[in-house]
């Protein structure tokens, strides 16, 4: 309580110390919440729910760093940013982290000075057009009236398949999914392009899901991930090996659901003993202690229970794994070693 | 010897400086100005100390690389590979495009609603002021918003105007449009056309001036002229014999028919849009974000407008209306004639604001996917190339600067009008 | 001879108007049917009215309640009409009215894990206690001001207000606001003390200066002392939980009550007769008005941590704050200009043949009344700065607008539209409407006072 009480005389007096020197590491645990930046809304990603909790996939990943570093998965405060403003809350040290499917382009990697830590979600951009069109093919929509949504690397990648391919097509930039939705049903526009896991997640929420179809074409790499500042390594490590535990703990068959029973004594397999800390210092490496993996898994399991429970296809998002299923999987998610 | 001293001179002491009226003002001032200048030096400072944290620099080199995006609403030709300069130069004829637009609509519709809410018609005055109040009590975001969603749920998508019975059919005698969409209308076409002339060769200033455009409005202003000069010619006429020649047919010849010849020898016809693949190709296509933006902003503005047009006519004393209809006047006459001229004083200055306030609120564009400046250099330009900083200074100057010559100019006319009262 | 008189002797009972002049009728004929034109503008009005209702009416009442999700809500529309279309969906509403209207801010904050469907067993206060009693002391605090029958005793709330704001809603421990209601305190005394002994320049100076050393050195030290000792506090809230209709009041009301003294000065400097002082005030208030709230917004999220010292960081709800208040300080100090231009000059002159010194004039005879006469004007301000708090949605806040984007992500009300922004709509309309009417009968009353 009285801890409490002198953070709201700082909060009143508006200031909160900068992430400039001390590592972000140490500022999280001196604050005890884990500042993290999500969109201020995209289904099965990030949205608040009725009580003001939020839910989705990119949350997770922020609950599974607030619980590695903090001990506690409800200690994060979610900052909704926009397209616009995502880059400068991370910069200025608004936030620690940024979850909010963002692109890893070179130039935000080493003009915008960010690191990204690695990809939770491979996507592409695809194009979604009603059955009644009768397109089967992404060459067949010169003309086309394209509602795109705007402040992501969308509208880039939609110039550059139209020129090289020759066509012409009429943009029709639009803030928020949700009015790209309403614009794309009423017919304003022909075909609706964004990352195919948008477009999904859309279609999967349309009173007649069965008349609209996603094109085949992806047209371009779209690999998510969460990011952190330039220059600090150690914070970059924290985060980057929270997400590679969660994605090494579906490889090595750790759920939550044996996690209990499997970090109770050593197992036959090593590399699980390292990752949830009854064997080596890997914790302590990081500077967390042993039991950082464990508690990150415990969350809400391994990434591939995330992946189930927010945007699976059980959900009414309904994305199949894809790319996003485990290398052993034929997939494209490979977690380095733990060792 | 007696020597002549000088009177004794007033020393000056340093809290004269505070205690004596006469230097008090310019001690405060220096202060003012100092206390300014290291505020803009503090503020400075920690600019560049914090860019040189980020690793930052300040530049507008990133206004010659190609901008990488399409703008669909332009003035200008413009494709992706052009600059991120013309880019922002596009975004801000879109801007002044629809300022200008939105203060006609919004200044025809405030004054109509203005006057119809004095009309003795107790209907149509209850729904003037239930038009005014919704919309000056809602913000102008909803408005816009609403405009949008409005234009696209009810008109029809081009699809519709597909098939044997098509379900919408094209207005005017199948010359215009209407889709959700946006409205496509004829466009002027010349199958021998002078051509344009380039201007700024290939910069990112570059824009083509029309030949034909030229040569009409050449000929047109010629016209205008010989007509003066006839009806120079008939006053004359008139007040030297009292006889007034017959020169309405002179008249209405010297309009139409240089013109006329001119549009024949040029090949002027329309082009009508018509359906072809996804969309209508040909005409000249208005945007929805367009119609929408333009749409909400009048209707909003006009609200207001209509106000102050009320305020101003009631603000006429009761006795010129009196005075008029002693002169016979029909109440319409009445209102074009002695109210509205002398209404005008009252109404303009607090009308300036209006169109500065309409014009600052054409930012929100960005709600409906309008490329205006705010969208193009303040949204994706910014967006792609990260210099916040840059960007949004760079804005907030276009916008001062067109606010600044709004109000130069309707300053300038506000004091024309003030001239002609005594 | 009968006496044949044609002289009436008694008056004749006077005649029922025509029955097409008088009631209804005549009523109806007199302001509807007046002449061609008008019978026609007439009917198309009726035909007009007729076909926004029975859209509208059928749309909001033929409608669904009862469902968690639009899907649910489709359903049952099929069930009920046979047709998805032209019915509301006002379960989104019902579901989500709470997080419209508070947007994130716990109902018991004590409590961090009770939510209103399940509020914490050891009873604990109202939900929203905090922010519904800062309202209603809002309504308490300003009435002294807007109706002179209010006592005056209410004024004392007033005066706590500013104070009381900052506690109820971010919470925390009392002794901050009230170290900074010290620096006040002090500055008063300092005055007082310091006139008899170094007369009124140099007291008023110390008078500033204190207190700004005591806020910027000492006040937070000293709270947080005191509280070590004395910790008397309530659970702190992040106004990053702040959202919903109520971020647009608050916004509005810090905005509108710091722009004031603001304006104030501005109001004043840019009549002074001071050079440097008079343009520096006019390049502030054109500057401010000749640019789009938005880009002051875009300089609040972007640009303002820039500006500062390497190393602090505003939350973003307190840097809009400080936007919208220089933003609304440039409206107010016009609105206030008007008032004082509205002054007649004999009161300037009566203040100077009284040999009252400038600041002595403006305080007892110019501002009171200036004042007053902008009342009318400082609440269309108000208006004004409460319909563009609409603008942070743009920046990511979560505002009434910013919601919807949020309540529409969640896949059960993914695709509502119409429900949300009507409803926002109706809101916002509620509380402006209200506001221009009471400046209007303020307005009225104000002209027959002064003339």
């Amino acid at each position: 309580m009285k801890k409490s009480v002198i953070l709201g005389v700082a909060t009143i007096a508006g200031l909160a110390a900068g992430a400039a020197a001390a590592g972000t590491a140490d500022d999280v645990k001196a604050r005890g919440k884990l500042n993290c930046g999500v969109a201020s809304g995209v289904p099965g990603f990030a949205s608040p729910d009725a009580n003001g909790e939020w839910q989705g996939f990119d949350v997770a990943v922020c609950r599974a760093v607030a619980a590695a570093v903090l001990d506690d998965p409800t200690a994060v405060e979610f900052i909704p940013t926009t397209g616009k403003t995502r880059f400068t809350a991370l910069a200025s040290g608004e936030i620690d982290m940024l979850a909010r499917n963002t692109t890893w382009t070179f130039s935000r990697d080493v003009d915008l000075k960010f690191e990204f830590v690695g990809i939770n979600y491979y996507d592409g951009q695809g194009f979604m057009v009603p059955k009644a069109l009768g397109v089967s093919s992404a060459k067949e929509l010169d003309g086309a009236t394209v509602c795109i949504q705007t402040g992501t690397t969308t509208e880039l990648n939609l110039a550059d398949f139209f020129r090289i391919n020759n066509m012409s097509y009429e943009p029709v930039p639009i803030e928020t999914n949700a009015e790209a939705q309403q614009q794309y049903l009423a017919g304003a526009c022909d075909v609706y392009t964004t990352d195919a896991s948008g477009l999904a997640a859309t279609r999967a929420t349309f009173e007649n899901a069965g008349d609209h179809v996603i094109l085949p074409e992806i047209i371009s790499k779209e690999p998510l991930g969460p990011l952190v500042r330039h220059g600090d390594h150690e914070w970059g490590d924290v985060v980057r090996w929270t997400l590679n535990a969660l994605i090494a703990a579906e490889e090595l068959g750790v759920t939550s659901a044996n996690i209990d029973e499997m970090s109770s004594g050593a197992t036959d397999n090593p590399e699980v003993n390292r990752l949830l800390g009854t064997e080596g210092t890997l914790g302590e490496m990081l500077g967390l202690d042993a039991n950082w993996a464990q508690r990150a898994i415990k969350v809400g399991g391994n990434y591939g229970e995330v992946f189930a429970k927010n945007i699976g296809e059980e959900t009414p998002i309904g994305l199949a794994r894809g790319l996003n299923a485990q290398w052993t999987d034929g997939g494209l998610l490979y977690a380095p070693p733990f060792r | 010897m007696t020597t002549l001293t000088d009177p004794p001179k007033e020393h000056f002491r340093l809290s004269m400086l505070l205690y004596d009226t006469r230097y008090r003002s310019a001690t405060i001032q220096v202060i003012a100005m100092i206390g300014f200048m290291l505020l803009a030096a503090w503020i400075i400072n920690n600019t560049i100390q914090n860019l040189e944290t980020l690793g930052r620099t300040v530049g507008f080199d990133f206004f010659a690389e190609p901008a990488s995006y399409d703008i669909n609403q332009r003035l200008l030709e413009y494709d992706s590979r052009d600059t991120h300069l013309r880019a922002a130069l596009i975004g801000l004829l879109n801007t002044l495009v629809v300022a200008v637009l939105g203060c006609i609509t919004a200044t025809i519709i405030g004054v109509m609603v203005g006057v119809l809410r004095l009309s003795n018609n107790w209907l149509v005055a209850r729904i003037m002021t239930v038009y005014v109040e919704m919309f000056r009590n809602v913000p102008v975001l909803l408005w816009i918003v609403f405009a949008m969603a409005i234009l696209i749920e009810s008109l029809p998508a081009p699809r519709a105007f597909r098939g044997e019975n098509p379900e919408a059919t094209m207005d005017l005698f199948g010359t215009v449009a209407v889709t959700n969409r946006g409205v496509y209308v004829p466009e002027f076409l010349f199958s021998r056309g002078l051509g344009d002339i380039h201007l700024f060769g290939t910069s990112s200033l570059r824009f083509d001036v029309s030949l034909d455009l030229i040569a009409f409005l050449i000929v047109m202003g010629g016209s205008i002229f010989a007509m003066r000069k006839v009806s120079a010619w008939a006053n004359a006429t008139q007040e030297k014999t009292g006889d007034r020649p017959t020169i309405w047919h002179i008249q209405l010849g010297l309009f139409f028919v240089p013109s006329a010849i001119l549009l024949g020898a040029l090949g002027f016809h329309l082009g009508f849009p018509e359906l072809k693949g996804f969309n209508f190709t040909g005409g000249t296509h208005l945007r929805n974000s367009l119609i929408a933006l333009w749409l909400a902003l009048s209707l909003y503005t006009a609200a207001f407008i209509a106000e102050i047009v009320r305020a101003g006519i009631l603000a006429i004393s009761k006795g010129q209306t009196e005075a008029a209809s002693a002169l016979g006047l029909r109440p319409g006459r009445t209102m074009r004639l002695v109210v509205l001229p002398q209404a005008l004083r009252v109404i303009i200055p607090p009308m300036i604001s209006n169109y500065l306030n309409l014009t600052k609120n054409s930012s929100l564009a960005i709600a409906v996917g309008y490329m205006d400046i705010t969208g193009t250099l303040g949204g994706i330009t910014m967006n792609q190339t990260g210099r916040e900083l840059e960007c949004v200074l760079l804005l907030m100057l276009v916008y001062l600067a067109i606010s600044l010559s709004i109000s130069a100019v309707m300053n300038w006319y506000n004091n024309r009008v003030k001239l002609v009262e005594r | 001879m009968s006496d044949v008189s044609f002289v009436r002797t008694e008056m004749l009972p006077e005649k029922e108007p025509p029955a097409s002049e008088v009631g209804i009728l005549g009523w109806i004929r007199h302001n509807l049917f007046s002449s061609w034109l008008n019978a026609i503008l007439t009917l198309a009005a009726l035909y007009l009215i007729y076909y926004a209702l029975s859209n509208i009416l059928s749309w909001t009442f033929e409608s669904v309640w009862n469902a968690n999700s639009l899907s649910e809500c489709r359903e049952i529309m099929m069930a009920t009409w046979g047709d998805t279309h032209g019915h509301a969906c006002w379960g989104v509403i019902k579901d989500r009215w709470l997080q419209l209207l508070y947007g994130f801010y716990p109902p018991y904050p004590a409590h961090p894990d009770a939510t209103w469907s399940n509020p914490p067993e050891t009873g604990g206060w109202p939900a929203y206690f905090r922010p519904n009693l800062t309202f209603i002391l809002l309504l308490v605090s300003i009435a002294p001001v807007l109706f002179t029958k209010a006592p005056r005793k209410l004024l004392f709330v007033t005066a706590a207000y500013p104070f009381l704001l900052p506690w109820l809603m971010w919470g925390g421990s009392i002794w901050g606001p009230l170290m900074v209601a010290a620096g006040f305190a002090i500055g008063y005394f300092v005055y007082k003390l310091a006139l008899p002994a170094a007369g009124s320049l140099t007291a008023l100076i110390l008078a500033i200066v204190l207190p700004i050393l005591w806020w910027l050195f000492a006040s937070g030290p000293v709270a947080v002392a005191i509280d070590s000792v004395i910790p008397i506090g309530i659970e702190p809230v992040q106004s990053r939980d702040f959202g919903g209709f109520m971020l647009a009041i608050l916004l509005g009301v810090v905005a509108i009550g710091v722009s004031l003294p603001i304006g104030i000065v501005l109001a004043l400097g840019r009549q002074s007769d001071l050079m440097i002082v008079k343009y520096l005030c006019v390049g502030f208030i054109e500057f401010i008005r000749g640019v789009p709230l938005i880009t002051l917004l875009f300089v609040a999220s972007l640009l303002l941590n820039l500006f500062l010292p390497p190393g602090t960081n505003f939350d973003i709800i307190l840097r809009v704050m400080i936007m919208m208040t220089l933003f609304s300080a440039a409206y107010m100090a016009e609105v206030i200009r008007g008032g004082l231009a509205a002054l007649p000059r004999g009161q300037y002159e009566g203040a100077d043949s009284l040999g009252l010194n400038y600041w002595q004039a403006q305080r007892l005879i110019i501002m009171p009344q200036a004042l007053k006469i902008s009342i009318p004007g400082i609440v269309s301000t108000f208006i004004g700065i409460f319909k563009d708090t609409t603008l942070v949605s743009i920046i990511g806040l979560f505002d009434v607008i910013g919601l919807t984007n949020g309540i529409r992500a969640d896949t059960a009300w993914n695709g509502v539209y119409w429900e949300l922004f009507a409803f926002i709509g109706v809101l916002f309309f509620v509380v402006c409407f209200s506001m221009s009417r009471y400046s209007m009968y303020l307005e009225r009353k104000l002209q027959t006072g002064h003339r």
